[in-house]
């Protein structure tokens, strides 16, 4: 199996709404995905759909397959909760809770049940450095989160996600609030993260699609117009939509 | 083009005469609770000693201190907040975390606020009935508890229910994404975010509670009882009843008005002092919160 998600004519609803229209995608293990689009065209309800945080909102309705490892997650055994310690997430706007630096990466260790005092300490330690943040953060540990940048901030999710292990990482507009340098230091990080991880990214940078991703798909009104290699999708557009939305034409 | 210049210095005149008169207002509210309190503190002030606080009542009430009103008071608090601060605040986090906008939501929100507009007379009867006769516990520090407990529910539930909805939902989808459940994602990140406020609500209705008279008439407030409580099926002595008692049928009400102005005062003083702890504590735990 070499697709670590996939997607088979899924259809999603809000109550009338139609909001994803028979999406066929499959995506590999280790490659970083971009998901790109105009507002309300369904990529952040797409990438939402492999940790399940649409089920969160009333009146939610899917039709058709995901997999994630081969497994159909909607099925009804499925543990959300189990799903969630596999694909990690980060929000748009940075969200570390109101605690030390320490316990918010520790956090999600803690929450599945680890009380080894001794690896909690190593593996909030090995997270923030792989997020980048370590040299930053290592001797103010016991500070509150609150007192990074945001940035850094941005980063410490990522650490908190990272803490767990999980194989997936999704992106929701990860570095839309933040400053150039910021921004330039998350995208180093995914490129860095895509040795180990997989990654699905929303983004409304052209640039940033282009820059961090290996394949792109295109969404426009729920529909999947193109998905390919990212250098094909920027370069050679099939679709006269998407070479209008990459071109700045509309969107 | 020349504008028009008269509307324009009526449109002056009428902010200045607005603005005045909004502000004349709120200094004449501002001025009424003065008066209170300057008459309260006047006539009352003479009378405050460490006797007036810590002795029995002496000569049909018309001398001596208001110690076992003070001791009631607090005995009639502690006991209604031990009843409804667990359950109201259980209460809040079911009705806001875990139901869905529904039907029985609205319902039970409807109940709750209904049972704030309900007169505290009302709760006095209702506490007569079910826990001074059918449930015999008589009057006693018990149903006087249980009653300003029933009475004071609504004010926990509700502003515990606001100090969650003031916890930004991104801190709760944090939590779920990092494999959380929802029972972990309100002990460990919910809770301790709403907790300065939640307790902010508690320490107020502590201020409320400790003013009510009506509800204590019937389920546990004595006339007169110049001694100290010695389990929770006796009765005792409270300020506000006490402060009714000796300015409307004590013995000498001519007499005992010092006395009453010096209940008042000490009244005022509890309240006013477990308002600036709410303030104080809020803002302590606040930064905790942020720090932890």
């Amino acid at each position: 199996m070499n697709h670590i998600i996939a997607t088979e004519k899924l259809n999603l609803f809000y109550n009338d709404f139609h909001a994803l229209k028979d999406i066929n995608m499959k995506m590999r293990a280790n490659t970083v995905t971009a998901l790109i689009g105009p507002s309300g065209c369904g990529k952040s309800t797409y990438l939402r759909l492999f940790n399940r945080m649409n089920d969160l909102i009333d009146g939610v309705k899917i039709t058709g397959d995901v997999r994630v490892e081969g497994k159909d997650i909607y099925e009804k055994n499925t543990d959300v909760v189990d799903l969630r310690r596999k694909v990690g997430m980060v929000f748009q706007k940075p969200n570390p809770f109101p605690k030390t630096i320490f316990e918010n990466v520790a956090y999600g260790l803690r929450v599945n049940g680890i009380n080894d005092n001794g690896f909690i300490k190593d593996k909030v330690e090995q997270s923030l450095v792989q997020s980048a943040l370590w040299d930053e953060v290592k001797d103010k540990m016991n500070k509150s989160a609150f007192e990074l940048s945001g940035g850094q901030q941005q980063r410490l999710c990522i650490a908190r996600a990272l803490a767990i292990e999980p194989s997936i990482i999704l992106m929701d507009e990860p570095a839309s609030a933040l400053d150039p340098i910021s921004t330039a230091k998350i995208e180093e990080l995914i490129y860095e993260l895509k040795q180990n991880y997989t990654i699905v990214i929303v983004t409304h940078n052209m640039q940033q699609a282009a820059r961090v991703s290996d394949h792109t798909a295109f969404f426009y009104l729920g529909e999947l117009i193109e998905y390919g290699e990212t250098k094909e999708i920027f370069t050679n557009p099939k679709d006269k939509k998407t070479q209008n939305y990459i071109t700045g034409r509309f969107g | 083009m020349d504008w028009p210049k008269k509307s324009e210095r009526n449109k002056n005149l009428k902010q200045i005469i607005a603005f005045t008169s909004f502000k004349l207002l709120s200094y004449a509210v501002v001025m009424i609770l003065f008066l209170i309190l300057a008459q309260i503190v006047f006539k009352g002030f003479s009378v405050i000693s460490w006797e007036f606080l810590t002795a029995m009542p002496e000569d049909g009430m018309t001398k001596g201190g208001i110690f076992p009103a003070i001791v009631g008071t607090f005995y009639l608090v502690l006991g209604s907040m031990i009843f409804a601060f667990p359950i109201g605040v259980l209460s809040a986090i079911y009705i806001n975390e875990y139901t869905k906008d529904s039907f029985y939501k609205r319902f039970i929100k409807l109940m709750t606020n209904s049972l704030a507009g309900i007169p505290s007379i009302v709760f006095g009867l209702f506490g007569m009935t079910l826990f001074v006769n059918t449930l015999g516990f008589g009057d006693s520090i018990l149903a006087g508890s249980l009653t300003l407990g029933l009475l004071t529910l609504p004010v926990v539930i509700r502003t515990t229910e606001e100090a969650l909805k003031s916890v930004d939902d991104s801190f709760r989808h944090g939590g779920y994404a990092l494999g959380a459940t929802k029972l972990q994602t309100i002990r460990r990140v919910v809770l301790p975010i709403a907790f300065p406020n939640i307790i902010t609500g508690l320490i107020l209705s502590i201020g409320r509670v400790s003013g009510e008279t009506a509800p204590i008439l019937f389920t546990v407030a004595a006339y007169f009882l110049p001694k100290l409580p010695s389990g929770i099926f006796d009765q005792v002595m409270a300020l506000p009843y006490h402060l009714y008692v000796i300015s409307t049928s004590g013995t000498n009400v001519a007499e005992s008005q010092p006395i009453a102005y010096g209940t008042a005062l000490v009244l005022i003083m509890i309240v006013l002092l477990v308002n600036i702890a709410a303030n104080t504590l809020r803002r302590y735990l606040g930064k905790k919160v942020k720090m932890n």
